[in-house]
């Protein structure tokens, strides 16, 4: 009974905390990236041929983030029944979000302008929904940055 | 070292190619920073201490490529590329590679 209310409680914890978390994260996101906008970043290989590229490095941004308990649990509910598992799907955008934007102030720090042929890997640490200890996803993002004679535009 | 994802150095010509070179570092996690993570797995979140570990691991198998393409004559390693893989529940391999060459401005 008392195991019961733990788990009751720990989950309630979960929900409300975590919930927390991912707002406060998803708000910080949206602000960086908003900083950040004028700084193209593009999966193309090379870069556009009216770009005056004069110089340029690779950039790498990465995190490791986790799902909160209540979260996961739902996960392990849904995928009784399969479909959607919209209880990770905000998971993995964070993530990805994240390492992109690290990537993009990493380049934009050391003084380049853009970043061209991007790439985003993603492991994950141990399984997200079933094991017990440490549950996540590392997402890798890299791509080279440039150093560009005039402003590029985006059309 | 010049390192870059793209086929060329933006900025530079190959004068000369040196073939594949790569470096990898095998990493167990560690047990300090896997109870914080236990308890960071609870509210959900950034688990920095593996964010960390990782990049510490991924930035020694990029060391290693380099030293391999210095070893080689090289100046610069392009298309770099990189990979994990999970050894088993507690480990893993950065793997980092890449194509050597020399490259002049």
């Amino acid at each position: 009974m008392i195991g019961v209310l733990m788990s009751l409680g720990l989950l309630v914890l979960a929900y409300l905390w975590g919930g927390a978390v991912e707002r406060n994260h998803l708000d910080d996101l949206v602000r960086r990236e908003n900083a950040a906008r004028g700084m193209p970043t593009v999966t193309l290989r090379t870069p556009p041929a009216d770009w005056e590229v004069t110089d340029g490095r690779m950039v790498t941004g990465s995190v490791v983030i986790s799902i909160d308990y209540f979260k996961r649990f739902v996960a392990g509910i849904s995928m009784v029944f399969g479909g959607r598992l919209r209880s990770i799907e905000p998971l993995l955008e964070r993530a990805r979000r994240e390492a992109i934007q690290r990537m993009r102030e990493q380049a934009r720090d050391a003084g380049y302008q853009a970043v061209i042929n991007v790439r985003v890997e993603t492991a994950t640490l141990a399984s997200m929904v079933t094991d017990k200890s440490v549950a996540g996803v590392e997402v890798l993002a890299f791509g080279t940055a440039v150093r560009l004679g005039a402003p590029a535009t985006i059309r | 070292m010049l390192l870059s994802n793209t086929e060329d150095i933006p900025g530079q010509r190959i004068v000369a190619f040196h073939g594949v070179v790569s470096g990898s570092t095998v990493r167990a996690k560690h047990l300090g920073r896997d109870f914080m993570a236990a308890l960071k797995n609870l509210v959900g979140g950034e688990l920095a201490g593996y964010t960390e570990l990782l990049q510490e691991a991924r930035q020694e198998a990029v060391d290693r490529m380099i030293a391999d393409a210095e070893r080689l004559g090289a100046n610069a390693v392009v298309n770099v590329r990189f990979s994990t893989s999970s050894i088993s529940q507690g480990a893993a391999e950065l793997f980092a590679y890449g194509t050597a060459v020399r490259v002049e401005p």
